[in-house]
């Protein structure tokens, strides 16, 4: 039809023109490769990061303090999951099946947020990463739901107004455990001092290390920098910490007449190290994964052949 | 489809009604393949530049929840109020929360 009449040129042209006047891509319609390709890897690490991310919480769930607390962090693990599944169905628009994109995971093609390759040790996590990792995450989504990839926008609107209770229910208990014993405030603390630097690297590596920023910039797949959003979330964080009398583990926090912070820069050793696979529990992740994956196969198999029958 | 009809198969229609949005029922149509739907789609529910998406899927392809179930399909997420930001306490002059 009308596309084969067009050179790759004029196809680019029509493309960075719909980019740059806001309008979204929607799947059927002609896109570089290199986008596609970005998308791929980005919305499939993004999915990845939803379901792994259930593995730190779910180890909370038979532990959590009362009934409340439990309903409440069964409920948030309920969403993770579902979260995953708005992405990987987003993903799958982009012509690569979900049994790909797992067996990425599996064969460690794709990656996933390696924060979720720190242990959840205590009670005190489950607040920590309720306030701090899906603070971080939110604010990336925030600005994700202005992406240009129309699929990938909706399911971040989606997921925004959901998230909305997870970050709140985490820093309820990082503020009812600060206003408790002696005990539980430092149990908090030492939360957020083993969660603080993890959370900070959520936003990937410095824009000038960034391999993949410039043409996800250029075509609006992301709408604003590691950097810069990294920012915002200091910014906006570190006020809610002293409100509740925590210290976020940094001695040069220092805040700036324009209301951001002075702080150190991140140790982009142990970065480098945990996103290649070397944090304390990147193989626990992926192994408890593929067993679950695998355990669940007869399911599938069984699910296949009564869909077939019907 | 009685097989005396003549009036072809019923699709549902879909619009999106600027780039990005979510696409949102319209109503239906009746067409006899998959081209036809989408141009009668067009000419009834997109005159008057409605919409910059259209979808068109055959009306007995949607499951549906029907409305005397609807009370109890939809019951188990009602009474689950910590789903919402609202439910939770937070201390005074908290921002950006």
């Amino acid at each position: 039809m009308k596309t084969e009449a067009l050179s790759k040129e004029e196809l680019l042209l029509a493309f960075e023109e719909k980019i740059n006047s806001e309008q979204k891509i929607e799947p059927l319609d002609w896109m570089p490769d290199e986008y596609r390709n970005h998308l791929i890897r980005q919305i499939s690490q993004h999915a990845h990061s939803e379901v792994i991310g259930m593995q730190p919480e779910g180890n909370w769930i038979t532990r959590a303090p009362s009934l409340r607390s439990k309903k409440i962090l069964l409920a948030k693990i309920q969403d993770e999951g579902g979260h995953g599944l708005y992405l990987y169905s987003a993903a799958e628009t982009l012509g690569v099946s979900r049994d790909q994109y797992i067996q990425w995971l599996h064969e460690g093609k794709a990656k996933y947020a390696s924060v979720f390759n720190y242990p959840a040790l205590n009670w005190a996590d489950m607040g920590a990463i309720g306030w701090l990792v899906d603070g971080a995450a939110i604010t990336n989504q925030v600005s994700l739901q202005r992406t240009s990839y129309g699929p990938y926008s909706r399911a971040m609107v989606r997921i925004c107004k959901e998230e909305s209770f997870h970050q709140r229910q985490g820093y309820e208990i990082m503020w009812k455990m600060m206003e408790g014993t002696k005990d539980q405030q430092q149990m908090a603390q030492d939360a957020l001092n083993r969660w603080w630097w993890p959370a900070l690297m959520m936003f990937g590596p410095h824009d000038g290390d960034s391999p993949h920023t410039s043409n996800a910039m250029k075509w609006k797949i992301k709408r604003e920098t590691n950097d810069i959003l990294r920012e915002k979330f200091i910014n906006k964080t570190i006020p809610q910490a002293e409100l509740i009398g925590l210290k976020v583990p940094d001695t040069q926090i220092e805040l700036l007449s324009d209301g951001s912070y002075k702080h150190s820069d991140i140790n982009w050793d142990e970065f480098w190290q945990v996103v290649n696979g070397n944090g304390p529990c990147n193989a626990q992740r992926l192994a408890h994964h593929i067993q679950v994956h695998n355990e669940g196969a007869w399911v599938r198999e069984s699910a296949n052949l009564s869909g077939n029958l019907e | 489809m009685n097989n005396k009809d003549t009036q072809g198969e019923l699709w549902e229609v879909f619009i999106q009604s600027k780039p990005g949005q979510s696409f949102k029922h319209a109503g239906a149509i009746h067409a006899f393949d998959r081209e036809m739907a989408i141009e009668n789609a067009r000419d009834t529910y997109t005159r008057r530049g409605e919409g910059s998406g259209l979808w068109v899927v055959k009306s007995k392809d949607i499951v549906a929840v029907t409305p005397n179930e609807e009370g109890y399909f939809f019951d188990p997420s009602n009474d689950k109020v910590y789903r919402h930001p609202t439910f939770y306490e937070m201390p005074e002059g908290v921002k950006n929360m």
